[in-house]
């Protein structure tokens, strides 16, 4: 399983702040994202944005990231704080 | 809170107080004789509106290791001694102090410049968001290019 969280807007537009995957199909961050997109079309919009940032384990990672079970992955808009 | 030796970031719901900060980057501490704070408020207005206040979310754990990774770069690129890194979460009103970034170094140039990197990397890589509250209503902030060029720069 891959556990899957969001923040802020992001997790305002999904109304969700975290799910479990079963990971054994998914390698990498943008094949995780593909997967959570086909939920439906809301979620297919919501993951259209190619601002949203992702990352793998607290760190700030690329689509390209690979990814295994009992990783955490994060996904949220561009940052904000200071 | 994270603490190593002459490191300490802090992330809390909490007011902080400025004299005390000061007085703990200075405790103990004959070898530096500058010590550089930046503290950051919030404002009455952004972008034209009147703001009322700001809530402050973050990623538990992940802002930690990403302000524990912004300081380390500006220890290997300057001579600096301690640091410390306040960030407050949680709603904040008008003039409430939001952040506090503490350098101390032998000579001032160094204490500066690590400073200013720190408040810059954390502007664009520390996952914290802010919420808005106008007279208009609530509205999550948009990142700035003019912040992403600024930390682009060093």
């Amino acid at each position: 399983m891959i556990k899957v969280v969001f923040f802020a807007a992001l997790r305002e537009q999904l109304n969700c702040s975290e799910l479990s995957l079963n990971s054994d199909k998914l390698t990498t961050v943008a094949e995780l994202k593909a997967e959570l997109a086909s939920k439906d079309e809301h979620w297919q919009q919501v993951f259209a944005n190619n601002a949203l940032l992702s990352a793998v384990n607290h760190d700030m990672v690329h689509n390209e990231q690979a990814i295994k079970p009992g990783d955490e992955v994060a996904f949220f808009p561009p940052v904000t704080g200071g | 809170m994270t603490k190593n030796s002459d490191t300490e970031i802090s992330i809390q719901a909490a007011d902080f107080n400025l004299a005390d900060e000061v007085a703990l980057l200075e405790q103990y501490n004959a070898i530096d004789g500058a010590v550089v704070t930046f503290t950051g408020r919030v404002r009455n207005q952004n972008e034209g509106k009147k703001v009322t206040s700001l809530t402050l979310e973050h990623y538990p754990g992940m802002t930690e290791k990403s302000l524990a990774k912004i300081i380390n770069t500006a220890k290997e690129r300057w001579r600096i001694g301690r640091v410390k890194v306040i960030h407050r979460v949680g709603e904040l009103f008008i003039g409430e102090q939001i952040v506090f970034v503490g350098v101390t170094s032998k000579h001032r140039q160094d204490a500066f410049a690590a400073n200013e990197f720190i408040m810059d990397y954390l502007k664009v890589q520390a996952p914290f968001w802010k919420k808005e509250s106008t007279e208009q209503g609530n509205h999550w902030l948009d990142a700035k290019t003019s912040d992403e060029n600024k930390a682009a720069k060093w």
